[in-house]
């Protein structure tokens, strides 16, 4: 697996609901973990998750190390015109991971 | 030393004896990290809603009851709105009592959702009930409860 994975319908009808479904390559490394040697785990997680439609935010979350490795995050959007929806996944060194998904409205 | 008072140790009570040490320490090692206890995640759930009561209702938290693997447990959150400008869900939080840190993620959403439901996937250290928030935007909260068996717990403390 690698970069994030967004799926969304291609098309949808204006006013339908449309399920939103992403997931994302990442360790969500907790910091309590030790290496073989004893060492700990620095953490290293995502803490943020936005997406955007029609530029403007329509889902947020806030992630904690309780959200598993590869976090996978599903919601509803409903669709109102064509346009983007855009993903942002924010790192704890506040690194951005985006990506980017074309809705057809019809 | 007489032979009675000789400890009698061979190979097979070392390997028991070396075994039990690598339990207790791994015992250590898996407390080490202090998990969250119930009353911390009510003062989380606490600091999340502040005075409003968390009523029942209105809100399912669907998680599978046993979780072989506590690294990836699936959940999903449904709350029962018509998600309007008027009524709509504001925020969703999933809560988890035993794990290092009580809160685990919180969800904000609005009527451009259309629809109150969230999926993602957690990690339960042991045994544990997680509760699932929903805040209204007229100020109201809903709280739902679901107790999971945990086969090998997640969170990395191992």
């Amino acid at each position: 697996m690698s970069g994030p994975h967004v799926r969304i319908p291609k098309q949808a009808k204006a006013g339908e609901i449309i399920e939103v479904k992403t997931l994302i390559s990442h360790p969500m490394e907790t910091g309590l973990r030790k290496a073989a040697d004893g060492t700990p785990i620095p953490r290293k997680a995502l803490n943020r998750f936005e997406c955007r439609y029609l530029d403007q935010t329509v889902f947020l979350g806030e992630l904690h190390p309780s959200v598993s490795a590869n976090p996978y995050i599903a919601f509803f959007v409903r669709a109102t015109r064509s346009g983007k929806l855009v993903f942002a996944w924010t790192d704890d060194d506040g690194s951005v991971i985006r990506a980017e998904a074309d809705l057809d409205v019809i | 030393m007489s032979d009675a008072l000789r400890p009698h140790l061979n190979r097979r009570d070392l390997l028991v004896l070396g075994g039990g040490a690598v339990a207790a320490l791994g015992i250590t090692l898996v407390s080490l990290p202090a998990t969250a206890t119930p009353v911390e995640m009510e003062t989380e759930i606490a600091r999340i809603v502040g005075n409003v009561p968390c009523q029942e209702g209105r809100i399912r938290l669907m998680m599978p009851p046993i979780a072989e693997d506590g690294n990836v447990v699936p959940l999903t959150v449904s709350v029962d709105s018509p998600m309007t400008d008027s009524d709509h869900v504001r925020e969703i939080h999933v809560l988890m009592e035993e794990n290092p840190w009580p809160l685990a993620c919180s969800f904000h959403l609005g009527p451009e959702n259309g629809k109150a439901e969230v999926s993602t996937r957690v990690r339960l250290a042991k045994d544990q009930s997680v509760v699932a928030i929903a805040r209204m935007n007229d100020g109201s909260a809903y709280r739902a409860t679901a107790a999971i068996k945990v086969t090998v717990g997640g969170c990395g403390a191992n």
